[in-house]
């Protein structure tokens, strides 16, 4: 069955609302993700854009008063949404596994880095002996490249700089071979040394066992560098989504188009940067219509009003304007 | 028991400081949205959410108006005699009875209220002054400074805090000055604690650096960015405070070296009714009653507004 | 061009240590720095994380005492200033931090954020000359005047950041420490405070350090760059000069590193750094980049490399010559 498996998770109209009692902030508003097998899949946005927070109600870790208020989110064709905490544990951790941006949040720093790996493998897989995963997680260990492997096993995780802990905690995701790898921010907080061999560890791991990846970032950067194909996300919604190149060479929405703009290169040397006005709008009072029509230098009447949705401009590319809109569209929902 | 709590808090405030960074990350998408308001508005979240801080809070607003109107309220004097009509029981014309010199029990848990009160608060407020200002120098200044009055603190903190209060009674004799300083000086070291590793940790962030940068000076760095921020602990720890030196009282009264008679305190009521606990159990459980429901509330108050003010201690 | 320029600050070996928990043991955070930053300009300082940028930077303005050598701005030594004489010069420097959300104190408003300086050092006689000044402030880097009331949490990261350099700039000073100014916000928000602190550099005529790891961010900004690794200047070049051609192998890698906005030019050809930054507590002999670099020769770990003057530039690599030919 799962050889035929086109699409490893399909994320369908996601709705994840925080009901605060100023009024419901819609964190995540409609979303459509799919990644299919073996992909790197890039979501972009700026921060408060709801992109760590799809990211969360993946992996059922939305926190009070965050609540998932509607939608699937479909991994291997079974529905996430609704399971109950033991169920969804079994597959998160397992099957689908996270890194985060802060390495040293997510380590016990009171124990031993090996073991904390070792003890992932023996949650999930009880047939297998201590010594045994202790000689899988040195493997692993290698694998993402930590240099003396053995020896860092029983290393406390402030001894280890913080691109090893990124290892560290890279290899800790991989050892029981997910399907799907969550990666929020991966390398925001190393050095750009560091981070792209971080990046280029992340790519090689999905040559060899084929798992698939979903990188939230905010670095048009490290998309270009890695993802196959892009969303891009603003205020809860996908406002574009395209393969990599068609993204960076054919922009269709006028945010994306911004944020490109709004990139210091090498190269040029301008005298002002563009910059999108304004502030990203408070989610707890997002303008009726397009959600970008408050920062929009093309906004119209009809833009104040409705809300565009996702067209075909281009193969396989998909954008969320007025503008766009001679190509086909999808219908509502 | 409410010792024990107390102590737990003291530490969760204490290490605080370096939890708040972590806090702050989990808040961001909260405060994206508004969603963080000034202290009144807590306070009155406080009260939809924890109804037993709201409870407590009316509670100590009642005992607090009761004592400041106790000659209005209270139907007989404080210290007024009515031999004939000593020992009763509890009836419409003595709500609580009345003592063995037929003194009216009410009227005397009423005049009562207003020492435990007054030593409630009192000392408190002079153990914060003098905590706030050594835990801030040894905090900010550091080296020696922080050594020396560290070191101060933790002899305080080891002696029991009870037998420290009887030995400077002793010493002094026993009156109500006396006891007030006795107090404050049980207390002072637990809030130099809480106030240095706050302003450690404050010290290290970047708007306390920034003030530094444009040349503010050492005090009114203090002053007005260190302290400042220290002050949702410090109601959370004062509300804690309160209720420790009303058992501290009690118990001197009790062992007759704080309040003398014929001044009431709940202290001693309690200690000039022990001889009649079996015959007449009302006149010990009248004034042992009110020091559990001061102390209660008190308790239950710090617990909810320490989870309302203090952004650091938020789980989620 | 710049040798007309007159010297606004100059540092000449300045060490800065700090001492770690066990006894015998230093951090080195800033291994001799010689430095000069020119008055108009823009001097970036680049490094990873933990290569004693931030340091330096404090250190040049007296927030940090030097552990050794002569700092001096406009022909006056500070180095060896205390906190009181240094006082009347603190107005001339200051900075801007990093993390807006954590460099304005939660419990005041913005005018008095803006104001502080002004009362520290009495520029204005009365309250209200204080608050008009600070409304003035608040419009030269766009934040709206009604807002002078309200609390730094109600403001996004883009508008924090601009309280901060509005503060920063409440003095009038000559130089500006920037300590990664940008690197904790969003792009699009980026885009706006780089363009404010340029206009403000041409319309108060400020000189500002700054110091940052993005080497995009630094190739806007910047007028020369000075990159650092390990407390150690590598290389202090013309920004036109650095990206055409960069002279030490240290700063060929930074620059190979940099994810391009571009996915045509993916690098899996590029050149890539192995290995981690060495312990600032033990420095490597020598060369303190040899343990990382691929062209380390005995010399290199016997004898550490000056900062010598190659062309226009300055480099401090024994091969520089040889690697880069």
């Amino acid at each position: 069955m799962m050889g035929e498996e086109q699409n490893v998770l399909e994320i369908k109209d996601l709705k994840s609302y925080f009901f605060t009692e100023k009024g419901v902030a819609k964190a995540v508003d409609g979303v459509n993700i799919t990644i299919p097998k073996g992909k790197i899949i890039g979501l972009v946005g700026e921060s408060g854009c709801g992109k760590s927070m799809t990211a969360r109600s993946i992996m059922g870790l939305l926190k009070y008063p965050g609540k998932i208020a509607g939608g699937h989110i479909l991994f291997e064709g079974k529905d996430l949404v609704g399971l109950s905490e033991r169920e969804l544990r079994k597959i998160c951790g397992n099957d689908i596994s996270m890194i985060f941006q802060e390495p040293m949040t997510s380590l016990n720093p009171v124990l031993k880095v090996g073991h904390q790996v070792r003890e992932t493998l023996l949650v999930h897989d009880h047939t297998i002996g201590k010594d045994e995963a202790r000689k899988k997680v040195i493997e692993m260990f290698q694998k993402v490249g930590i240099p003396e492997a053995e020896k860092r096993y029983d290393s406390y995780p402030h001894e280890l700089s913080g691109g090893l802990r990124q290892r560290v905690m890279i290899a800790m995701a991989m050892i029981c071979k997910p399907h799907l790898l969550i990666a929020d921010e991966p390398t925001t907080a190393l050095d750009v040394t560091i981070e792209a061999q971080i990046l280029r560890l992340m790519k090689q791991l999905r040559d060899e066992t084929g798992t698939s990846v979903l990188i939230i970032t905010h670095n048009l950067g490290v998309v270009a560098e890695i993802c196959d194909y892009v969303y891009v996300m603003y205020a809860g919604k996908i406002v574009e989504q395209a393969p990599t190149c068609e993204l960076f060479d054919h922009t269709a929405h006028p945010y994306t188009q911004g944020l490109m703009a709004s990139i210091p290169r090498i190269g040029r040397n301008p005298e002002r940067l563009h910059t999108i006005p304004g502030v990203v709008p408070n989610l707890l009072h997002l303008p009726q219509g397009c959600t970008f029509c408050t920062r929009c230098e093309f906004a119209e009447e009809q833009c104040r009003q409705e809300k565009p949705k996702l067209c075909q401009v281009g193969e396989e590319h998909w954008s969320a304007c007025f503008r766009n809109e001679d190509g086909f569209c999808l219908s509502e929902g | 028991m409410t010792f024990h709590k107390k102590k737990e808090i003291i530490e969760s405030l204490e290490k605080g400081g370096i939890a708040a960074k972590k806090a702050e990350n989990t808040q961001e998408l909260l405060s994206q949205v508004g969603e963080k308001d000034g202290i009144l508005e807590k306070l009155a979240r406080m009260c939809r959410q924890n109804k037993l801080a709201a409870i407590s809070a009316l509670v100590i607003l009642l005992i607090i108006l009761a004592s400041v109107f106790a000659p209005v309220i209270a139907p007989y004097g404080e210290a007024e005699q009515d031999v004939i009509n000593r020992l009763q029981a509890p009836s419409l014309i003595h709500p609580f009875g009345t003592d063995e010199l037929g003194r009216d029990v009410f009227s005397r848990i009423l005049y009562g209220s207003r020492v435990s009160l007054v030593i409630g608060i009192l000392p408190s407020v002079l153990a914060l002054v003098i905590g706030i200002i050594l835990g801030l120098l040894a905090g900010y200044l550091g080296g020696k400074t922080d050594v020396i009055i560290m070191r101060i603190a933790d002899i305080m903190l080891s002696i029991p805090s009870l037998l420290l209060a009887m030995v400077i009674m002793y010493t002094l004799g026993s009156s109500t000055i006396n006891l007030f300083l006795a107090l404050s000086m049980i207390n002072w070291a637990s809030v130099a604690r809480v106030v240095r590793s706050q302003t450690l940790s404050l010290k290290e962030s970047e708007y306390v650096e920034a003030a530094r940068s444009i040349g503010v000076s050492k005090w009114k760095i203090m002053m007005r960015h260190i302290l400042p921020n220290c002050i949702p602990s410090l109601i959370v720890l004062f509300t804690l405070e309160v209720p420790s030196s009303i058992l501290s009282e009690s118990s001197l009264s009790f062992l007759g070296i704080g309040v003398q008679p014929p001044a009431a305190s709940w202290g001693l009521m309690v200690n000039q009714a022990k001889q009649f606990l079996f015959t007449q159990p009302w006149l010990c459980l009248a004034p042992c009653i009110s020091i559990m429901v001061v102390v209660l509330a008190f308790n239950f108050l710090g617990d909810g507004l320490r989870d309302v003010l203090d952004p650091y201690m938020k789980n989620g | 061009m710049s040798k007309e320029k007159e010297i606004l600050l100059r540092a000449e070996g300045v060490y800065k240590e700090f001492p770690t928990a066990k006894k015998d043991q230093k951090v080195h955070a800033v291994n001799g720095v010689n430095l000069a930053i020119y008055q108009g300009e823009t001097l970036a300082l680049v490094g990873e994380s933990g290569c004693g940028k931030s340091t330096l930077g404090r250190t040049l303005i007296h927030m940090l005492p030097v552990t050794d050598g002569v700092i001096t701005f406009h022909d006056q030594e500070i180095s060896s200033m205390d906190e009181k004489t240094f006082r009347p010069l603190r107005p001339k420097m200051q900075m801007i931090f990093q993390d807006p959300y954590a460099s304005l104190d939660p419990r005041m408003t913005v005018r008095d954020i803006i104001a502080e300086p002004l009362e520290t050092y009495h520029v204005c006689k009365s309250r209200e000359e204080t608050t008009e000044r600070v409304l003035q402030l608040m419009k030269a880097v766009g934040v709206p005047a009604e807002f002078q009331n309200r609390y730094p949490h109600q403001f996004s990261g883009g508008q924090r950041q601009r309280i901060g350099i509005a503060r920063a700039i409440a003095l009038q000073p000559e130089l500006i420490v920037c300590d990664e100014p940008v690197s904790a916000l969003d792009v699009s928000v980026q885009s706006q405070v780089l363009n404010l602190l340029k206009d403000l550099q041409k319309e108060y005529g400020l000189t500002y350090l700054f110091i940052g790891h993005d080497l995009s961010v630094i190739n806007f900004i910047a007028d020369r760059i000075c990159v650092m690794f390990l407390g150690n200047i590598c290389e202090i070049a013309s920004k036109e000069e650095l990206y055409a051609k960069p002279l030490h192998p240290y700063t060929e890698f930074l620059m190979d590193a940099i994810p391009k906005a571009d996915p045509h030019l993916r690098g899996e050809h590029r050149k890539m750094l192995t290995g981690e930054i060495p312990s600032p507590v033990n420095v490597p002999s020598g060369c303190c980049f040899r343990t990382r670099c691929p062209y380390a020769t005995e010399l290199c770990a016997k004898q550490k490399p000056e900062l010598k003057k190659v062309g226009g530039r300055y480099v401090a690599c024994h091969h520089a010559e040889a690697v880069t030919a």
